[in-house]
């Protein structure tokens, strides 16, 4: 199987030049905005590496994963501020009511296809954010409340040059785990259940807990990430849970590429980016971002990444 | 005792009774064909005995366990493997992988352990890869272990759904026409592999329409009309059988 190696190493390859670019970064980056738009681009691209595998590989659209980010970030607002429990703790109180949570409805969820699903997803997503903005002693309501800084063994986060650092590891083992994860018996299971789910049923797939189990893992990994950019921006509003949130990670996702973990970055890379390359187009910047948006749907319907590789490899 | 023993097994959709009152037996180790005409409730039969469908009314028993009313899944952890009539190939997948994914039961699913590229797993995925390529082998298809799935021509794909069924190691197959729609080079190919097959002491239960290929194969043969039994029997009584000859040439 020499082939399937060389597969494999070209595929590991994109994990090593990722590494590369994260370290050069910062000595490149001419100042402070721009290194805070990096560590923004990075949060970006692992919730949505964490969302295209529930949407990309295991074929579930999820419209309401910003809720999840949302209960993540306000568990680490609210548990220290209120209990004065540790921000790591708070972290995991947030994890794991998500999952919770991500269970309870898994099981009535999954049974719904398609558009079904994408609705059903997409209330439990609205019922948190009324939820969040309504629950005003705890969480500020639609003023939001701050968050308390995260300490780490001792010291403080607070520059933006530490948490680009934390950030940046944290983006490089996803992209491991990730790739390690699709390419294992969990993960085939998972994209056969998305390819055909009677063939993955017959040989043996018990098809409704995995799809409860990656949406369970995929919320209580968004609920992580959205506790590290409550610490990392300081501040929660419940407009980091609302359906807008979730739509422009689904976006990410798609124009990145479905089923792609290096297009699952390049996503969040561009469409973080954009809005800030867009901002001298006073006034008209959404209406050229959803210009953007609709060309990359009619010319790269796959995605950015997956659209490329395959043309590249025809040239081959 | 029969491997397969299937008891007046019914099925209802709404006002059809797409299967009625069936009963059969089928042994180890044979190679067992149901016939019929267009209709007949094959695949239907099919479909009651993997678990995609719950009978009515009825019972089946594997090995002497009743197992209607299980799910696909459960029935695979016990042995029983299927191919499709209308492909179900993870077009997702390459063709390796569509295979892999047939050694499902076997394998450590732990989720944690793959994320973490834990060794025992990783070396138990190589070896997969090399059996996965040996069953491609096996059906024929050599020269597409490195494919795509969704780059393969509709004859490999069928090929492909039997490679993937065997990765199961099953007791009991199911192929749902795995000769329909191909040339007769690919349909003569295909009943060499279900030879190999059934002397690899795999039990075959097949469904065709190619009556060479049934003939030629079986050991017992099944037949079916609008949901009933009609008869049952070896290829030569099936061959004489006047009711067999009335349904399928029709009577004046």
């Amino acid at each position: 199987m020499s082939m399937s190696k060389s597969v494999n190493k070209r595929v590991y390859g994109g994990l090593y030049l990722i590494a590369a670019i994260l370290l050069v970064l910062p000595w490149v980056l001419p100042n402070s905005f721009y290194l805070d738009i990096a560590v923004r681009m990075a949060i970006n691209a692992v919730i949505v590496l964490g969302l295209n595998l529930l949407v990309g590989f295991a074929g579930q659209i999820s419209l309401g994963h910003a809720g999840f980010l949302g209960i993540g970030a306000y568990a680490s607002a609210a548990l220290p501020t209120h209990f004065g429990w540790h921000p790591l703790l708070a972290m995991g109180a947030g994890a794991l009511a998500c999952g919770v949570l991500a269970a309870l409805v898994a099981r009535p969820i999954f049974r719904l296809k398609g558009n079904y699903l994408a609705m059903a997803t997409l209330g439990l997503g609205i019922i948190i954010s009324i939820a969040l903005r309504n629950e005003t002693q705890w969480t500020g309501g639609p003023d939001g409340m701050p968050v308390p800084a995260m300490g780490l063994f001792g010291f403080e986060l607070s520059s933006d040059r530490q948490w680009y650092w934390v950030v940046a590891a944290l983006l490089v083992v996803s992209v491991w785990a990730s790739l390690n994860l699709i390419d294992s018996p969990f993960g085939r299971a998972l994209r056969a259940l998305h390819g055909s789910e009677v063939a993955s049923q017959v040989v043996g797939v018990n098809v409704a807990r995995y799809k409860g189990s990656i949406f369970v893992m995929s919320a209580a990994f968004a609920s992580i990430m959205g506790s590290v950019t409550a610490h990392y921006v300081g501040f929660v509003t419940p407009n980091f849970a609302d359906f807008f949130h979730s739509i422009e990670l689904v976006t990410m996702v798609v124009v990145g590429g479905m089923a792609s973990v290096y297009g699952s970055i390049i996503g969040a890379v561009l469409l973080t980016a954009l809005p800030q390359a867009l901002a001298t187009f006073e006034g008209w910047e959404t209406v050229i971002f959803g210009a953007i948006l609709m060309a990359c749907m009619i010319f790269l319907p796959k995605g950015l990444v997956p659209t490329l590789a395959a043309r590249w490899s025809r040239k081959e | 005792m029969a491997l397969l023993q299937v008891e007046k097994l019914s099925i209802h959709f709404g006002g059809v009774k797409a299967v009625q009152n069936v009963s059969f037996a089928i042994d180890a180790g044979v190679v067992y064909s149901v016939i019929g005409p267009n209709g007949a409730g094959k695949t239907t039969l099919f479909n009651l005995i993997t678990g995609v469908y719950q009978p009515t009314a009825g019972s089946i028993r594997l090995d002497g366990e009743a197992i209607e009313g299980r799910s696909p899944n459960e029935l695979a952890e016990r042995g029983v493997a299927r191919t499709f009539q209308n492909l179900q190939i993870c077009m997702n997948m390459s063709a390796l992988e569509n295979v892999m994914v047939g050694a499902h039961l076997q394998l450590d699913r732990n989720p944690l352990k793959a994320a973490l590229r834990w060794p025992s797993l990783r070396r138990r995925d190589d070896a997969l890869r090399q059996e996965a390529a040996q069953l491609m082998n096996f059906v024929g298809l050599k020269d597409y272990v490195e494919a795509r799935a969704d780059s393969m021509p509709y004859g490999a794909l069928k090929r492909l759904e039997i490679a993937r069924a065997l990765a199961m190691k099953p007791r009991l197959v199911f192929l749902d026409e795995p000769a329909a729609g191909l040339n007769p080079k690919e349909t003569l190919e295909v009943d060499h592999l279900v030879r190999k097959m059934a002397d690899s002491g795999v039990t075959v239960v097949l469904v065709e329409h190619d009556m060479k290929m049934v003939m030629n194969l079986s050991d017992r043969i099944l037949v079916l009309d609008y949901g009933k039994k009609l008869a049952e029997g070896t290829g030569e009584e099936i061959r004489r059988n006047p009711d067999v000859i009335a349904a399928y040439l029709g009577t004046h």
